[in-house]
This record gives structure tokens, sequence and C-alpha cells, in this order.
């Protein structure tokens, strides 16, 4: 099965070297066509199942809790400058 | 004569009641035993030896001024998936840096209250994907009964650790086997809770509706006492779920008499090895000879299971891992604007599985996609789902062998992702189903490499599962063997 992969990486933010793609595509072909046997079922009928927990909505009270320490959080940034996180210019 | 790091949980709190042992010893006992085999097996990525000892001592202290504690003086060592506060933490990536924790998971926590070392960040698949710990930015990790195979994965660290007596006990994760898969394959128990069960507050998620930590132990009294310390609701995961936990420790002695097992038609796959499959049936003539009762069943569904499972496992991980973007953690490559930096960094600091598993999540949550691949997969999911609780009206347990094969060579399925895949058919039901599973050891190739017979109960029916298997074990001796590492 063919996929389109450069805009798949594009989608999942991840930069691939050419020799990448060309090792990835078709394994990534070849687990697409084996999922293809799902569709040897009728499903029409059938309710998704997100998960096999038996809880929903779970609801705790609004109240003030200790969170983490900023500077311990900040600790494993790349680059952080006055309590902020610091990323490349987004706006000139 | 049997050493000191060789010994179970239940055996070394005994000892240490009694005097007859200290925590230091027991964790200089686990650090030479490092020191002469991790070498060869690289199930460590880490660990602080003066760290260790000092907690080793604080336990000696409590013990001596009157404290007690399930774990009390006992190192368990920790999968590099789970964060434990001011230890680094890596999921054996490079994208992660030089990361700390700053807090404790909520197993971690417990662990802790209960008296144990936490000791040591052990081996893995990156980001816990992978079947064989050859997906490890730090090197794979090998099979204590022969190094030229691999310990299975991803949890391989975990096992090979307790497999090779480097520490007592271990907490892996299961996703879609990677507790049971390298248990069976090094040997020792491994045990995935039922999804809700315990808290995985501090678990770094792969993928969300089908992770579970959970134990490796050298027998399943000890994987009774490490889920009695770990279970319980948490108000920091909402997934857990508020079911009282029983006293799993009494809930291991009583009789198989009148247990029905239920072995699944389905499961004699094609490429199910014979010495796997002989020891399997010999173990569940075992189980029978002691009392249970054995029927076929049908899961009728099954061989769309490892397809399901890799449409939601990929899609919840292309999700998860979007945190992983050189700002707020870890590795960074710079570029011009945020968006380059951020595919430079995944670029970079991902592995190829990795890679591969969030672009195929990706795909299957696209536009125009969506409908024919991950809604199908959640629909399928509900069918295996039904497949296993209509069997439980059946059967209290389910019996099957934990893997297709015994442990294969390190490279011989490392290039072909789909292959690795399959060799997961007998575990990711369990995940997808949201049951609970132990795998034990029940026997050996005639290489010499174990075989691991794995039983699955009703979501929260830990207690039958652990009944059952400690039963089949005080009846046979496949978990006192020790591989030959000298």
């Amino acid at each position: 099965m063919e996929i389109d992969i450069s805009r798949l990486v594009k989608l999942a933010r991840i930069e691939l070297k050419p020799e990448e793609e060309l090792r990835l595509a078709p394994q990534l072909g070849e687990v697409l066509g084996y999922v293809d046997k799902l569709k040897e079922l009728n499903v029409d009928d059938v309710e998704p199942t997100a998960h096999a927990s038996p809880l929903s909505n779970v609801l705790r009270k609004d109240e003030l809790a200790d969170s983490l320490c900023r500077d311990d959080v900040l600790r494993n940034a790349p680059e952080s400058s006055n309590g902020l996180f610091v990323v490349p210019k987004i706006v000139e | 004569m049997t050493m000191v790091h060789s010994l179970t949980i239940n055996q070394l709190i005994e000892k240490l009641r009694g005097g007859q042992l200290t925590s230091r010893q027991i964790m200089e006992a686990c650090l030479n035993r490092i020191d002469s085999v991790d070498d060869k097996l690289n199930a460590f990525i880490s660990y602080d030896v003066e760290d260790a000892l000092a907690q080793a001592d604080f336990a000696d202290k409590a013990r001596s001024e009157g404290q007690e504690g399930a774990l009390l003086g006992v190192p368990v060592a920790i999968k590099d998936v789970i964060a434990v506060k001011n230890h680094p933490l890596n999921c054996a990536s490079k994208i992660l840096g030089n990361y700390e924790s700053p807090y404790d998971a909520t197993v971690i926590k417990k662990l802790r209250e209960a008296g144990a070392i936490i000791f040591g960040r052990v081996n893995m698949d990156e980001f816990a994907m992978g079947s064989s710990t050859e997906n490890s930015a730090f090197g794979p990790s090998r099979n204590p009964w022969d190094i030229d195979y691999t310990p299975g994965g991803s949890s391989g660290g975990s096992a090979v650790a307790v497999s090779a007596d480097e520490c007592i006990a271990s907490l892996g994760s299961d996703t879609g086997g990677s507790i049971r898969q390298p248990a069976a394959l090094c040997g020792c128990v491994g045990l995935k809770p039922t999804y809700g069960r315990v808290s995985r507050y501090g678990l770094v998620a792969f993928a969300s509706s089908l992770d579970q930590i959970g134990s490796f132990t050298k027998d399943v009294k000890d994987a009774a006492i490490m889920l009695q310390v770990i279970a319980g609701a948490d108000e920091k995961d909402s997934t857990s779920v508020p079911e009282p936990v029983p006293d799993y420790t009494v809930a291991l002695s009583g009789e198989l008499k009148g247990m029905r097992i239920g072995l699944p038609r389905e499961y004699q796959v094609d490429g199910l090895d014979t010495e796997v499959k002989a020891a399997t049936e010999s173990a569940v003539a075992k189980l029978e000879e002691l009392g249970a009762e054995v029927k076929e069943i049908s899961l009728p569904h099954t061989e769309y299971a490892i397809a399901t499972y890799y449409i939601i496992a990929t899609a919840e991980a292309s999700a998860n891992l979007a945190r992983f973007e050189g700002v707020r953690y870890g590795a960074r490559i710079d570029g011009e604007d945020p968006e380059e930096m951020n595919c430079r960094t995944r670029g970079a600091g991902f592995g190829d599985e990795v890679k591969r598993r969030i672009i195929l999540g990706t795909y299957v949550l696209s536009s125009g996609y969506y409908d024919a691949y991950y809604l199908r997969a959640q629909k399928v999911r509900t069918l295996i789902r039904q497949d296993f609780l209509q069997a439980f009206e059946h059967v209290d347990l389910i019996a099957t062998p934990t893997t297709p094969t015994p442990a294969f060579k390190i490279g011989e399925k490392a290039k072909d992702p789909l292959e690795m895949y399959l060799s997961d058919i007998f575990t990711i039901s369990c995940n997808l189903a949201g049951l609970c599973g132990v795998s034990l050891p029940c026997g050996f190739s005639e290489k010499g490499l174990p075989i691991g017979l794995q039983l699955l109960g009703r979501p929260f029916g830990e207690s039958d599962l652990l009944r059952a298997a400690n039963i089949y074990q005080e009846a046979t001796d496949w978990h006192t063997k020790r591989p030959d590492l000298d």
C-alpha cells in the first residue's frame, strides 16, 4: 500500500532524512496492508470502545492544592528565562 | 547454596525480621551481582550506589526502631518510564536529554511507604514500543539464559534484572504484553493488573487506554506482595478505579477444585512452536490434576487483535508523544521558527520504531482515514472485548502460551516490524479487553530458553489469577531455575 509519507511527517512534525523516508515508507505500507484485515468484518451496528474502564465522568472537588514548584519544572527545559519557556521567535 | 540476591521478597523479609540479614547486605549483594553480570546483560541504564546504600541504611535503622513494612529494605528496580523524584527519566530515548523527574509516581510513593529501596533505571524499548528491548538508545539488553537472544520487551531490563538476580523485584509497564512477554522469555513472573487497578500517575503515557503498571518477581507470592502495595484508586489518576483492594496474600491460599479454566480454540495458531505447545499443554494438565476443570472456549475475533491494537495504540501514541517538542523538557535542536525546531528535535530525538508508530498513528487519525481505520478499530475492540466477557461466563480463567515461540535472537526480527508485531498475538487482547494477566515459568526449550504460561482473569479478578498461579508454582519447580552466568 502506498502512502504519502512527506505529508504525514509534516503532520507528525518529524523531520526525516531522505534515507529514513526510503526505509520507513515501505514498512508503513506493509503494516497498513496488514491492518486492512479489519475491513473483512461488518461493524455497522457495533458501538466503539474507547477504553475498558467501568468509569465515566470522574469528578473531584475544585479545591486549592499544592502543585509542582516552578523552578523544579523549568530545570528540565532546554531554555528558560524569567520563569518562562523560551522558544524561537514566532512573530517578526 | 542460595545467595542473598536470589532470595524472594517473602524469604528476605523473614530473614530481615529474624535479624539474620540486614538491608545493607541485600543491597550490597545486588550491587555486586550487577558488577559481575551487567556488562554482559545491560539490564540497567543507570543506578546510584550511594543513594541505594543510604536507603538501605535508612531501612535498617527503621527496622531497628521497631518499624515494619511489606517491603522494608527490599531493593526494587524501576523501568525507565516511571517517574522517581530527582532520578533520571529517559524512556530509553535520546529525546529526553538530561531529564530528571521533579516528582514521584504514585506507585513509587506507595513503594516508599512500604519501605522499598527504589533502585536503578532499567532498560526498555524506547517509549515502551517494541518486543525485544533492541529499540533502546542505551543499547539492547540481553537474555540471561543465552546472551545471543533478546529478553523480549518492552520491559526487557525489568525482566533481566529479576531473572539474573540483580535485584529482588522490579516494576514494568504493559500496553500489549510488555510485562508478560519478557517475563516469559526470561523465566520470571510478570503480572499485568487490570486496567484501573494501579495508578498510572507518573507513568509516561504511550497508549492511555491500554497502559498499565505491574511487577516482575521471582515467584507468585512476591507478585501478590507487590500488587498489595501498588494497587488502589488515586485521585491523581482519574482512570484508576475505586474498587476495594482485597488481601492478595490471603487470596493465594485455597484450592483449585471447582475453578474452571478455558483454552481458546483460536490460539492454536500456525506459528506456535512445538516445544512451547508441549510445555503449556503439560502445565494445563498439571492444573487439571490439581483440581481445575479445563474446557475449550472460543474467542472468535482473535485474528483481528493485532491489527486492532496497532491502530489504537499508534493513534494514542501519536497524540501522547506530541508533548516531546523541544520546549518543555529534554533535548532541543534549534530551528528558524518553533515548527522547524519541533520537527528537527523530534527527527533527531526519536528512534525508528517510535517514528514509525507516530507516523502510523498520525495516518489513522488523519482527515479522510479516521472512520476507515481508527473508528473501525474501536468497533472491533468492542467485539474482542465481548468475546472475553462471554467466555468468562463459562470459565474463571483462561490459559494460553504467553508467546508463540521462546526468545528469538538479537537482530532476528529487527528489520521486519510487522513480524515483530505478530509475535504479540497471545498478550495483546488482554489490554484491549481490560483484563488482568500473569505469565509464569512452565518449562524450557531444548536450547535451554524459558517458556511461559499465561493466565488471564476477569477485570479485577487478580485474586483468582494469583491463587491458580501460586498453586501451580507450589506443585512445580520451574520458577526456581536460574541462568548460569559465571
